[in-house]
C-alpha cells in the first residue's frame, strides 16, 4: 500500500487538482468547458467521461510505450483514445440517453481535447502504468471540478435551478427577480473560468507571472 | 470658492500619512482633485503642463450630456401622460420624468463609484475619474422601465470586467457604458427590447396614473420598421399618430432615456466640438458611413421595410446620433491616429446600419457596431502607423 501511494504518486494525483490544473493553469480543454457547462448534469457527466478516458488511455499507452515506434506514436495514441471515446459514447447512449443528447458532439470531440493528447505525450509515454493511471485520474478530476463549479454558477444564475430542480423560490421571481440570460451563453463561461483563475492565482503567489 | 478651499485644506492633514483617517486617503484625494486642479508636478524631465486634466475633460463631457438628460426626463413624462391620455402641462411632465430618471443616476453612480473607491483603496492608487462620464451615460442608454437592480448588476459587471481587470481608467478596451448596456441586453432581453419597456405606464412615486388609451402601442420607430409586414413602414407615435423625420429630430418619441432627441444630442456635440474634447473626424465619419450605407440599401437593398427606411431617418431615429456623438468619440476606446479616426468612424456607421437592416432580431445596431469596432481600433491604429513608416522608409531609400 505504501508503495502504491508514495510521495511521488501523491504529487502526480494532487498536482493537477490545483497548482497544475489543466484548465486554470495550463489553459487546456477550454472549448468543452464553454460548451457543456450551461447545466450541471451534462458538465458532471462530461467531467467523469473525460476522467475515465484519460485514466484508461494513459494506462494503455503506458503499457505499450516501449513497443510503439516513435514515428507513428500520435496515430497509435489517437486509435486508443478513439476506441475509448466510442465505448463511453455508446454506454451513455444506452444508459443515459437524455444526457448524451445534451452533450451531442462534445463526447465525440473528447478525442480532440488537448488534455488527452497532452497527458499521453507528456506523461504516459515515459511513466509506468500505475502512475499513469493516477495521473489520468488527477487530470480528469482537475478538469471535472472546474467544469462543475462553472456549471453550478451558470445553472443557478442562468436557469435558477441545480441539476434541473428549481432552487430559486417563486416568491423571488414575483418580487422582480429574473434569470440572467447571459449566463446561458458561452461568453459567461469564459468570464467564470477567468474568475476561478483570478481567485486561484491570488491564493497561489507562485503562479503569478 | 475660497471658503471651500479652506475647508479642504483644513481637512487635509487628517488624511495624510500619520493622520487619523489615513485609510481613506484615496477617497479624500479623489474629492480634492475633483474640486481643484492638483498642483503637484513631475519632478524629472521637461513637461509642458496643460491647464486641463482628465477630470476637467470629463466634466465637459458631462456638461455636454446635460441637454440630452434634461430632454430625456421631459420626454419620459411627456410619453407617460400621452399614453394615459392626460394633459398636465410642461412642469408636471418634467417632474414625472425627473423622478423616474433620478433613481437610475443614483444607482449607477453609487454602484460604479463604490467599486472604484474600493479598488483604489485596495490598490493604493488615487481614484480615477473615468466613471464620472460612464455613470452619466448609463442612465441615458437604458429604457425607462429597466428594473434598478438590473442596472446595478450590469454596472458592477461592466466596471469590474470591462475596466478594472484591464487596469482601470484609460486602459479599457471596450466602452464601459456600452458594456453595461450589452450586459443588460443579453442577460435580460425581455426588459431591454420589445414593445413594453420604452414608455412608463405605471406610476412614479405616486405621480401619474390611469389606464393607457386604446390606441396605445409602445413600440419604438425602429422596432416598428423591423417588424413591419409591408415593405414600406408607416411610423407611428405611441398613440397611433403619424410621425416622420422632424419627430425623430426633436425626439418626442419612445426610446432609451437620452437617445431620442437628435437636437439635444447636437447641442452636446457642439459643446464637445467647440471645446475640442471630442474628435470631429470620428463624429463626422460615423454619420457619413451610416448615411452612405443606408443610401446604398435604399437604392439597391432587398425589398424589406428596414432597407427602404430612408437614410436620413436612420440618422435621427434610435441610438445612432447618441452613439456617434458620445460613444464613438470616447478617447480611450476609439482609434487614436488621425487617419484611423476616419476609418474607425466610417466603419461604425456602416456596421450599425448593416445590423439594423439585415438582422431583424436587432432593430438597433449602434451598440454592437461600436463594441465591435472598439476591438478593431488598435488594429486600425497599427496599420495606419505601419503605412506611415513604410511610406517614409520608401522615400528615404529612393533618395
Amino acid at each position: 500500500m505504501s508503495k502504491l501511494f508514495s510521495e511521488k504518486t501523491k504529487q502526480v494525483f494532487l498536482g493537477p487538482l490545483s497548482k497544475n490544473n489543466p484548465i486554470t493553469v495550463q489553459v487546456l480543454g477550454i472549448c468543452s468547458a464553454l460548451a457543456v457547462t450551461a447545466k450541471l448534469e451534462p458538465a458532471l457527466v462530461m467531467g467523469l467521461s473525460v476522467t475515465i478516458i484519460v485514466a484508461f488511455a494513459n494506462v494503455i499507452i503506458s503499457l505499450l510505450r516501449n513497443t510503439i515506434p516513435n514515428r507513428i506514436r500520435i496515430i497509435v495514441q489517437l486509435v486508443v483514445v478513439a476506441a475509448l471515446v466510442t465505448i463511453v459514447s455508446e454506454i451513455l447512449k444506452a444508459f443515459a440517453y437524455d444526457v448524451s443528447v445534451q452533450l451531442s458532439v462534445y463526447i465525440g470531440l473528447i478525442i480532440t481535447n488537448c488534455i488527452l493528447m497532452g497527458r499521453l505525450e507528456a506523461f504516459a509515454m515515459g511513466n509506468k502504468p500505475w502512475e499513469s493511471f493516477v495521473d489520468g485520474l488527477g487530470n480528469g478530476f482537475g478538469y471535472a471540478w472546474i467544469l462543475v463549479v462553472v456549471a453550478f454558477f451558470r445553472e443557478l444564475l442562468g436557469s435558477g435551478s441545480l441539476f434541473g430542480f428549481k432552487v430559486i423560490p417563486q416568491s423571488l421571481y414575483e418580487a422582480g427577480y429574473s434569470n440572467n440570460g447571459l449566463m446561458i451563453l458561452p461568453p459567461m463561461a469564459l468570464v467564470l473560468v477567468a474568475c476561478i483563475i483570478w481567485v486561484h492565482r491570488s491564493k497561489n503567489k507562485e503562479l503569478q507571472e | 470658492m475660497s471658503a471651500l478651499k479652506n475647508i479642504v485644506d483644513k481637512l487635509k492633514p487628517h488624511f495624510e500619512k500619520g493622520g487619523k483617517l489615513e485609510k481613506f486617503h484615496s477617497v479624500f484625494d479623489g474629492f480634492e482633485t475633483f474640486l481643484f486642479v492638483p498642483n503637484s508636478t513631475s519632478k524629472s524631465g521637461t513637461h509642458i503642463h496643460d491647464a486641463i486634466d482628465s477630470k476637467r475633460t470629463m466634466i465637459v463631457v458631462v456638461i455636454a450630456l446635460i441637454p440630452a438628460l434634461l430632454f430625456g426626463m421631459y420626454n419620459v413624462g411627456y410619453q407617460h401622460y400621452l399614453s394615459v391620455g392626460q394633459s398636465v402641462g410642461f412642469w408636471a411632465e418634467f417632474l414625472f420624468g425627473f423622478l423616474a430618471v433620478l433613481p437610475f443616476i443614483v444607482v449607477s453612480y453609487v454602484v460604479g463609484l463604490g467599486i472604484e473607491f474600493i479598488v483604489a483603496q485596495i490598490k493604493g492608487h488615487e481614484i480615477q475619474e473615468g466613471f464620472l462620464v460612464t455613470g452619466f451615460l448609463i442612465p441615458l442608454i437604458v429604457p425607462v422601465d429597466t428594473p434598478l437592480w438590473m442596472v446595478a448588476v450590469a454596472t458592477a459587471f461592466a466596471v469590474i470586467f470591462a475596466k478594472e481587470v484591464f487596469g482601470g481608467t484609460g486602459m479599457n478596451i471596450f466602452n464601459v457604458a456600452l458594456v453595461t448596456r450589452a450586459f443588460l441586453f443579453f442577460a435580460y432581453p425581455t426588459f431591454m427590447s420589445g414593445d413594453n419597456v420604452w414608455v412608463r405606464t405605471s406610476t412614479t412615486f405616486g405621480l401619474g396614473a390611469g389606464n393607457t388609451v386604446d390606441t396605445f402601442s409602445g413600440a419604438t420607430p425602429l422596432g416598428q420598421v423591423a417588424t413591419s409586414p409591408t415593405p414600406h413602414a408607416d411610423l407611428m407615435g405611441i398613440v397611433g399618430d403619424k410621425i416622420g423625420f422632424m419627430d425623430g429630430f426633436l425626439g418626442l418619441i419612445p426610446g432609451s432615456i437620452g437617445e431620442t432627441s437628435a437636437l439635444a444630442i447636437l447641442i452636446g456635440a457642439a459643446i464637445l466640438l467647440v471645446t475640442r474634447i471630442a474628435s470631429w473626424k470620428t463624429m463626422f465619419s460615423v454619420f457619413a458611413g451610416g448615411a452612405l450605407v443606408a443610401l446604398a440599401f435604399n437604392l439597391w437593398g432587398p425589398d424589406t421595410a428596414s432597407a427602404h427606411f430612408p437614410w436620413y431617418n436612420h440618422l435621427v431615429f434610435g441610438g445612432f446620433a447618441f452613439g456617434a456623438v458620445f460613444m464613438a468619440t470616447d478617447p480611450v476606446t476609439s482609434a487614436r491616429t488621425e487617419k484611423g479616426k476616419w476609418i474607425y468612424g466610417f466603419l461604425i456607421g456602416a456596421m450599425a446600419i448593416i445590423i439594423r437592416v439585415l438582422n431583424p432580431g436587432y432593430p438597433e445596431g449602434m451598440m454592437l457596431a461600436i463594441l465591435l469596432m472598439n476591438i478593431f481600433a488598435p488594429l486600425i491604429d497599427y496599420y495606419v502607423v505601419d503605412a506611415n513608416v513604410k511610406r517614409r522608409l520608401k522615400r528615404a531609400i529612393n533618395k
